[in-house]
């Protein structure tokens, strides 16, 4: 039962992390080609100012859940991760600097560089995110102790011995990135005005029809490289409200757009966002890591779960404390809610 | 160079740098309070820009803080997987504690107190710089709550597969180890928030710029330096020494290079520690006065590292003797500086003594090193315990990562943080020629209308 609970309190947090962190690591990917002016793209970075590095925090909250509620996945992903890993941790810190530094160095030449690391570290982390569900999904080669190391790459074909980067987890890089482009997008339609806000609203068309394309060939690459996938929908089918929920909002994403109702089709997309990943937490429950070397190898959820008086001290502090951040972050948005001020230079 | 090697250098140095940023955001959260409290209690602009100025300076290094943090909660399971495996249920519980009680609070009254005081009230924009504050403090106390158990493991239980894990939430957490360094490294913190603030105040008055602002910052950096640079010997040091001397009688040798057990142990004020002599060289010496310091008696009889088994000698032991004599040593000095300006200031003299203002500004390095050299001293003088005796550094770094991957995101590492290190430098060396009556940010938001 704690497992249960635990596994689906740890997928709330990532969930949280994806819709919020998503959408301004989507301002981030448009801010290499859509705002034209140096009054859009500062209108554009105004609109995730106030929240960003909020959004962070549900990461590092969410990679501390993990790690007391299920150490020896936290131990054995982290270390056998390492590399991707090291790359996320250094897009994430070039990403906030360039960020921070846009809003207080003002000079021509570096304004554009800027922009540029800014941009490019935002799609790379959306596609590494991508790339690393994927590589949960499709399992990685854990050895007898419940370790393992993957290289970046090998033969770009998921096997026994994948890399991380095979032409799924590439295809799940992209969903990301698509994804969460179309997420940024649908939040600067909220908060920014004028031209921009028009050529954001263009977008969103052409962005939803690669959206649908990719999300169906990751689907159907899910049920190729690890048929296990769909075991729990089988035996619930109910579940399958999933697969259809995702595309349900995708609908809703075109119709709400359409209608000029920005902020239902935001939701929208975060429907999407949750859809996705539920479904995906649900394909793998009650693993947490498949083995490609075995299934007696998968670091399953009796096997990774902490210790029962852990788990029971940690359900108290932790239900009294994401309420009071829950608070925070409704008080924050409902403050900075409406578009974005164009007037306060940042601090 | 060995894996074990390559992974503690990774997290010294990530560590190391890390903690550069949150010494001040936690000291000037403190002060930021001090003149906003001003500020609101007597209506004056003055104190209002004083404060907004040093938000602007928080800001920078609030991110810088965040940015350089991020990694040290994944490096847990990077490159310490064997042991995050065994430890997570006890340490992993404040480390996540730290982000849902204390991030959520930060982020979100910092986006509102730095960017939302045309769209809140002016207490309400205070009641933000609190509750910054506040956050800033939860977040060190659940670092000290981690830290403290791996250096006094207290409330845990070891379970078949060699896991620990917690049984009593209130004990891990009212640690005695912990709550002793976390009084004691939130005045260094203030310390350095101090010194900083006294420093920039000397900048103004010595250049001549920004005059009145510079006699703000200099009695608010100098009041608050010289009740924090008291505090943090007296009681907060002493006791803390006092705990280690009893818990971890290695350590505490080690750090006073006590090589042979004494009654009547002399402190060592300067000395090179010889390893193979087993002796201090060029040693000077004042009898009796480390026992007094520990037992406060000159007679007791103190531990030496005789009496300790070579195997738990900390293993880079001159390097945890010069850490803590680097402390002490700036710690006295601080004292020292703080009285005198303190007295000047009394005397009404201190805005015009020049050469004290020069020392209060070229001083401003020298908390951080005095913290940096504080927080070795208890990592160093753990060793070579990762939990102190209960599992040894060797046994918990990741064994699948190598020593060429490790050193390859080492040297990744201090890559961008020399960049970080410019850039920073930068960012506020900008800030202060900018001064804080606005100009330039409110010129650049007309411009940007």
């Amino acid at each position: 039962m704690m497992g249960f609970i635990w596994f689906w309190l740890v997928a709330v947090m990532i969930v949280g992390y994806v819709v919020l962190d998503g959408f301004d690591l989507g301002v981030g990917i448009l801010h290499l080609f859509l705002p034209r002016t140096e009054a859009e793209r500062r209108a554009s970075l105004h609109s995730i100012g106030p929240v960003w590095d909020g959004n962070e925090v549900w990461l590092l909250a969410g990679g501390g859940t993990l790690y007391f509620a299920f150490p020896l996945l936290y131990a054995s992903a982290f270390s056998g991760f390492y590399l991707p890993l090291m790359i996320v941790l250094w897009l994430l810190v070039l990403r906030g600097v360039t960020l921070e530094l846009r809003n207080h160095i003002d000079m021509g030449v570096w304004q554009s560089l800027l922009d540029g690391v800014f941009g490019l570290a935002s799609a790379l982390l959306a596609i590494f995110y991508g790339a690393a569900l994927a590589n949960v999904l499709r399992g990685v080669p854990l050895g007898d102790d419940g370790y393992f190391f993957l290289p970046l790459w090998t033969n770009f074909r998921p096997g026994i011995h994948p890399g991380i980067l095979d032409w799924y987890t590439v295809i799940g890089g992209l969903v990301a990135l698509v994804a969460l482009t179309l997420h940024g997008a649908l939040w600067l339609t909220i908060k920014v005005s004028g031209d921009l806000e028009k050529r954001a609203c263009r977008l969103i068309n052409p962005l939803l029809l690669g959206l649908i394309l990719l999300t169906v060939a990751s689907l159907i690459g899910t049920i190729a490289v690890r048929p296990a996938s769909l075991n729990n929908y089988y035996q619930h089918p109910v579940t399958f409200i999933v697969p259809v929920g995702v595309l349900a909002a995708l609908a809703c994403i075109w119709q709400f757009n359409r209608n000029g109702a920005p902020v239902k089709a935001f939701l929208s997309s975060s429907v999407y966002l949750f859809f996705m990943l539920a479904g995906a937490c649900w394909g793998v429950y009650p693993t947490l890591l498949p083995a490609t070397t075995g299934v007696e190898r998968d670091i399953t959820l009796s096997r990774a779960i902490s210790g029962p008086h852990t788990l029971s001290v940690g359900l108290a502090w932790w239900l009294f404390g994401m309420t009071l951040a829950v608070a925070y972050v409704v008080f924050v948005y409902s403050r900075f809610r409406g578009k974005a001020d164009a007037d306060i230079a940042a601090h | 160079m060995t894996p074990e090697l390559i992974h503690r250098l990774h997290f010294a140095f990530t560590i190391t740098f890390h903690y550069l940023f949150p010494q001040l955001t936690m000291g000037l959260g403190l002060l930021i309070v001090m003149l906003k409290t001003v500020a609101l209690r007597s209506g004056s602009e003055e104190w209002d820009r004083a404060s907004r100025f040093w938000a602007r300076i928080f800001g920078i290094n609030f991110v810088f803080g965040v940015v350089t943090g991020i990694p040290m909660e994944f490096e847990f399971g990077t490159n310490w997987a064997r042991f995050s495996q065994l430890s997570g249920g006890v340490i992993g519980q404040p480390l996540a504690m730290e982000g849902v009680f204390s991030f959520f609070l930060e982020s979100a009254f910092l986006g509102l107190f730095l960017y939302g005081e045309k769209r809140i009230s002016k207490r309400m924009h205070w009641f933000s710089a609190v509750m910054v504050w506040l956050g800033s403090w939860i977040s060190g106390f659940f670092i000290i709550v981690t830290d403290a158990w791996m250096q006094h493991p207290v409330a845990y239980n070891r379970l078949p597969n060699g896991q620990f894990e917690v049984v009593s939430f209130w004990k891990l957490l009212l640690n005695p180890w912990g709550l002793l360094q976390y009084m004691h490294n939130m005045t260094g913190a203030v310390v350095t928030g101090s010194f900083v603030m006294a420093a920039v105040g000397a900048f103004y008055l010595l250049d001549g710029k920004n005059k009145e602002y510079g006699r703000i910052f200099t009695r608010v950096g100098v009041i608050a330096g010289l009740i924090s640079t008291i505090a943090i010997i007296f009681p907060t040091g002493d006791l803390h020494g006092k705990y280690v001397a009893k818990n971890q009688p290695a350590a505490i040798a080690a750090m006073e290079g006590l090589f042979k057990t004494e009654s009547g142990a002399g402190i060592v004020l300067i000395g090179q520690p010889n390893e193979e002599t087993q002796q201090i060289d060029n040693p000077l010496v004042v009898n009796n006065v480390l026992s007094f310091l520990i037992y406060g008696t000159t007679k007791a009889e103190v531990t030496g590292l005789d009496r300790i088994p070579r195997d738990q000698w900390p293993s880079a032991l001159p390097l945890l003797y010069y850490s803590y004599h680097i402390m002490a040593g700036l710690g006295t000095y601080f004292v020292a500086l703080m009285m005198l300006s303190a007295f000047l200031l009394w005397r009404k003299k201190l805005y015009t003594a020049r050469w004290v203002l020069w020392l209060l500004l070229i001083s401003f390095p020298f908390p951080y090193i005095a913290n940096t050299a504080g927080w070795m001293t208890a990592e160093i003088g753990r060793q070579p315990w990762l939990i102190y005796g209960l599992m040894r550094t060797s046994e918990g770094f990741s064994h699948v990562v190598s020593a060429g991957n490790g050193l390859f995101t080492l040297i990744g590492f201090m890559g961008l943080y020399s960049l970080l290190g410019l850039l920073f430098t930068v960012l506020v060396y900008r800030e202060i020629s900018n001064g804080p009556t606005p100009k330039a940010p409110e010129l650049h938001a007309a411009i940007a209308d």
